[in-house]
């Protein structure tokens, strides 16, 4: 595979919005993972003195505080943290899950194909809304739930691309041969299927961060996510919503974080796309 | 001629089969229809081994369908294939697993045959890994070195992608790849079609060396009339879907019996040119009935009875009479020449003389 | 008479980060009115490219440097409106794969008729009649059916008696076919080659035939240059060339085509090595390394192309030309 990645890198080397975006995305994380070293502030103090406070550099509290007096540049890079890791995580199960089922529906095809169809047809049909309302009241609160609600919804998407990639390889030579050759259905699809999909999946997956950080926002937004006191990026904004008036800056800070690393995911995405794709340009 | 030894004689078209001959393969009323169409009709002939079977067609004539039909690549609804004895078609996918062992294809793209994701070296090692899990790393690396070199490759090429190479060496690796285990049967469908001309001979050559070498039967698939006659001992030639004609090469090269088969010698017999004669560029096209239109691709029925009769070729043959439009079956006219021509003993009465 | 094609020096080639890719290096040739010339060479040598080059359809990365000249005007790198106001009437093409050349979503009524509007201010009713009588003129049975027509409907053999019906359609001066039956059954090749004389015959253009396959060019042309690696080695009157090919190259690959008649071989004859691919540098002759009669001059000094006396035309780029 390298050879085809050696091509790959040096066109996203020489596409300059790309690079820079990935440069961003790239900051933003090591800023989320190490910026608390900098900030004396812990996300949780509260800091009575200084509550609802404008961002100052020469003050202890860069970014301001929130309603509480907490630190907000320390509560946003935990809000930070805390979206990224759902991001990451859902995506890593929806595509984990989403390849398999999707490939295996495309190279098997007939009624095996049609079977796994209608069950992710089913599935989507569910108002996402509420499957998520109700594995929170059977399993309670919990991060891992919202990760794990997240990726099950991901994934169909995933398996939708994967099988349209898979059957439109599926009659390829290359495949022929390595029937022609005595391979088993699931030497197949490990080995020649999955490998030649994973371009446009990866692509996707890299689009899909954002939309599952947004959508995790989201249900946190709603109250259905992340509680008090940990924070994600969209429980953030929901407080600064409240305060939209009085100190905007308890919006601005968590907001703009995300809409700078949504962007910056997009257009690396992009990118990636093009990079990877030859032909779509 | 030296070409490796299995008696001219022995080839028989269809039933009776001579036991004393190995016949390796023996295709009997196999059909293949995509929905309405019936791209391969009655097709029946005999393979047997050590022998090189030339299969030639134009478009439309269904001869790589008819490759894969064999191998089981595609389904077939009528008919048998049987593999020393064995029918390929009617025995279950986990049995016919290891025959595939014995039965390889070269393919006509070459480099869309080869997986662009992996290294040469895992092409070729894939059916050792399949076959013969036990060996050990080096050990199938051992191998597969061998094997490039046997193809003229070089051994260190081993970590090398397809796209890397040119059209004649992806076909060396789809080759070694096929040959690695030793087949008993090579399918070779056009193998050397999108090659240069100055290639093509390399690989027929190859092709050559590695059947005398293992002892591979070869059945080879081209609509290129000029290189099946130098590397073939039958040749089974087809027309939309059906087996038109099957005879020993000198046989038929010498005297074609069917109208068909005539034309395409015809139409590819003036286009070399003339070599140290002094002939004129503007030679005048010569020789054969003049044929029309365009080879017949197997049409969806207007009404089911009216398809399955007749002769697929009377709509362009020079010959066509009445009796055409019933139904033609393969029949043996001479020893092991078989014609599906309702006026092939006419013909052979005075092969030569075009009649209207 | 004054050649209506000229091409002088033209080199073409893509520039990447590193060294510049050579598709066709320093070609010079004319064709003359009437005249059919072929020009024969197998993958990597550049005999497509000098025609895109000339037709202005060179991909975005191309540079293509040298003159070409169109009845004494200046074509290459001429701006489009220029170019468009020769190609498709004066100087059209006849591409390899008629399914790819022919617009798959339009009859082959209104492509045939685009070509009289845009081109000679037909109305389309004037231009519907003209090119049904163009499919007749190129024996395409049925011609009021296929007008209405698309072009999957079509088999092979006849899209590509459309496409050459459509190129002739405004009595163009040049054709240049590509290809034109390499995609095609064997039966259909030689109608095709028919057609292509009988045309020749009543329309009188002169005709640039691409191809690898000399069995076909055989029976069209009056001149043949063979190309290698991007040049050409040998240029020589049709009947000469085959009764007696001079340079080592055209001479193996006459000898590599099997034929129908004489004995049957064991071995088919064959070229060792493969053609230089355009990003190959070389110094000396491009064929050296494949040349049963190379010699050390001939892997330092490229020989250069220039006439041998041979009462025909011809001319031959090597030190150690075969002899006749």
């Amino acid at each position: 595979m390298s050879g085809l990645l050696d091509d790959a890198a040096l066109r996203l080397r020489s596409n300059p919005g790309a690079m820079c975006a990935m440069f961003v995305v790239v900051g933003l994380v090591a800023l989320a993972l190490f910026g608390p070293w900098f900030n004396p502030n812990g996300s949780e103090t509260l800091d009575w003195l200084h509550v609802a406070s404008q961002p100052a550099l020469q003050s202890a509290h860069w970014f301001g505080t929130d309603r509480l007096g907490r630190d907000l540049f320390a509560r946003t890079l935990e809000g930070a943290r805390v979206s990224l890791a759902v991001g990451a995580v859902a995506s890593a199960v929806s595509l984990a899950v989403g390849i398999g089922y999707g490939a295996v529906a495309g190279y098997v095809g007939g009624r095996t194909d049609h079977v796994m169809m209608r069950v992710i047809e089913i599935l989507s049909g569910l108002p996402l809304i509420f499957f998520v309302i109700f594995l929170t009241v059977i399993f309670g609160r919990s991060e891992y739930l919202l990760f794990l609600s997240i990726g099950a919804v991901g994934w169909l998407t995933m398996a939708r691309i994967v099988r349209g990639q898979t059957l439109s390889i599926r009659r390829r030579e290359f495949i022929e041969a390595a029937v022609a050759s005595g391979a088993g259905t699931a030497r197949i699809i490990v080995k020649h299927v999955i490998p030649n999909v994973i371009g446009p999946v990866v692509v996707y997956a890299t689009l899909t961060v954002p939309q599952i950080i947004m959508f995790e926002s989201f249900l946190s937004f709603l109250g259905l996510g992340i509680q008090e006191p940990h924070a994600s990026l969209g429980t953030l904004i929901a407080e600064g919503a409240g305060e939209m008036e009085a100190a905007p800056w308890i919006l601005l800070v968590p907001g703009g974080f995300l809409a700078v690393l949504l962007l910056a995911l997009n257009i690396f995405g992009d990118g990636l796309r093009d990079a990877l794709d030859v032909k779509e340009r | 001629m030296p070409l490796p030894v299995v008696a001219v004689n022995a080839g028989v078209g269809t039933n009776a089969g001579d036991s004393a001959n190995d016949v390796l393969l023996r295709v009997a009323d196999l059909r293949v229809e995509f929905g309405a169409r019936a791209v391969l009709r009655d097709v029946t002939f005999d393979l047997h081994a050590g022998e090189t079977l030339g299969l030639v067609g134009e478009s439309g004539s269904g001869k790589s369908t008819l490759a894969r039909a064999i191998l089981r690549l595609i389904r077939s609804s009528k008919g048998s294939v049987l593999w020393r004895g064995q029918d390929l078609l009617a025995c279950e996918p986990a049995a016919l697993r290891p025959l595939r062992r014995d039965l390889q294809i070269v393919f006509q793209d070459p480099l869309a045959s080869l997986d662009p994701r992996m290294t040469v070296g895992e092409i070729i090692a894939e059916p050792l890994r399949i076959f013969e899990p036990a060996l050990n790393a080096q050990a199938r690396s051992d191998r597969v070195g061998e094997m490039l070199e046997r193809v003229g490759l070089a051994a260190d090429m081993i970590g090398r992608y397809p796209h890397e190479f040119s059209g004649g060496q992806c076909q060396r690796i789809g080759i070694a790849r096929a040959m690695i285990l030793g087949p008993k049967l090579l399918i070779c469908d056009e193998p050397v079609s999108s090659l240069d001309v100055s290639i093509q001979g390399q690989i027929v050559n190859l092709l050559l060396d590695l059947q005398r070498d293992v002892g591979t039967s070869m059945l080879f698939i081209s609509h290129n009339l000029a290189v099946v006659r130098h590397i073939s001992h039958r040749i089974l030639v087809m027309y939309s879907g059906r087996v038109v004609e099957i005879a020993s090469r000198d046989a038929l090269f010498a005297a074609p019996v069917h109208p068909y088969t005539r034309a395409l010698l015809a139409a590819v017999a003036v286009m070399p040119p003339p070599r140290g004669a002094a002939g004129p560029a503007r030679a005048p096209l010569t020789g054969g009935p003049p044929i029309a239109g365009a080879p017949r691709r197997a049409e969806p029925a207007a009404s089911p009875a009216a398809a399955d009769f007749g002769c697929a070729f009377r709509d362009r043959c020079a010959y066509a009479v009445g009796i055409c439009g019933t139904t033609v079956r393969l029949e043996e006219i001479a020893a092991g020449h078989w014609v599906a021509c309702h006026r092939s003993q006419e013909f052979t009465a005075s092969p030569l003389a075009p009649k209207d | 008479m004054a050649p209506i094609l000229n091409i002088d020096d033209l080199t073409v080639s893509f520039p990447q980060p590193d060294r510049s890719i050579f598709a066709v290096r320093q070609v010079s040739l004319a064709v003359a009115a009437r005249e059919c010339v072929a020009i024969v060479g197998e993958s990597g040598s550049g005999k497509t490219q000098i025609f895109m080059a000339a037709m202005g359809l060179l991909a975005g990365n191309a540079a293509a440097q040298g003159s070409v000249r169109f009845e004494g005007s200046e074509i290459l790198g001429a701006p489009a409106p220029q170019l468009n106001g020769i190609r498709g009437s004066k100087l059209t093409m006849v591409f390899q794969d008629p399914m790819t050349s022919l617009t798959p979503h339009l009859k082959i009524g209104i492509q045939l008729a685009e070509v009289l509007v845009c081109h000679a201010g037909k109305s389309w009713s004037e231009a519907r009649i003209a090119a049904r009588r163009m499919l007749e003129r190129v024996r395409v049975p049925d011609p009021a059916r296929r007008l209405n027509q698309y072009p999957h409907e079509l088999s092979g053999g006849l899209r590509q008696r459309v496409t050459i019906g459509m190129s002739l359609l405004c009595e163009p001066l040049l054709v240049i076919a590509d290809e034109p039956t390499t995609a095609l059954d064997v039966t259909v090749q030689a109608q095709i080659v028919d057609l292509l004389r009988a045309m020749r015959e009543e329309v009188g253009m002169a005709l640039v035939l691409i191809s690898h396959d000399l069995g076909v060019v055989a029976g069209l042309a009056d001149r043949i240059l063979v190309m290698y690696a991007g040049r050409i080695v040998e240029s020589a009157d049709s009947a000469e060339l085959f009764r007696g090919p001079r340079h080592p190259y055209t001479g193996a690959l006459l000898k590599c085509i099997p034929t129908l008649s004489g004995p049957s071989l064991a071995r088919l004859p064959t070229l060792p090595g493969q053609p230089p691919q355009p990003g190959d540098s070389v110094d000396g002759c491009a064929f050296a390394p494949r040349c049963p009669r190379a010699a050390e001059r001939c892997r330092t000094e490229r020989p250069l192309l220039r006439e041998i006396e041979d009462g025909g035309a011809r001319r031959v780029a090597c030190h150690f030309p075969l002899s006749p």
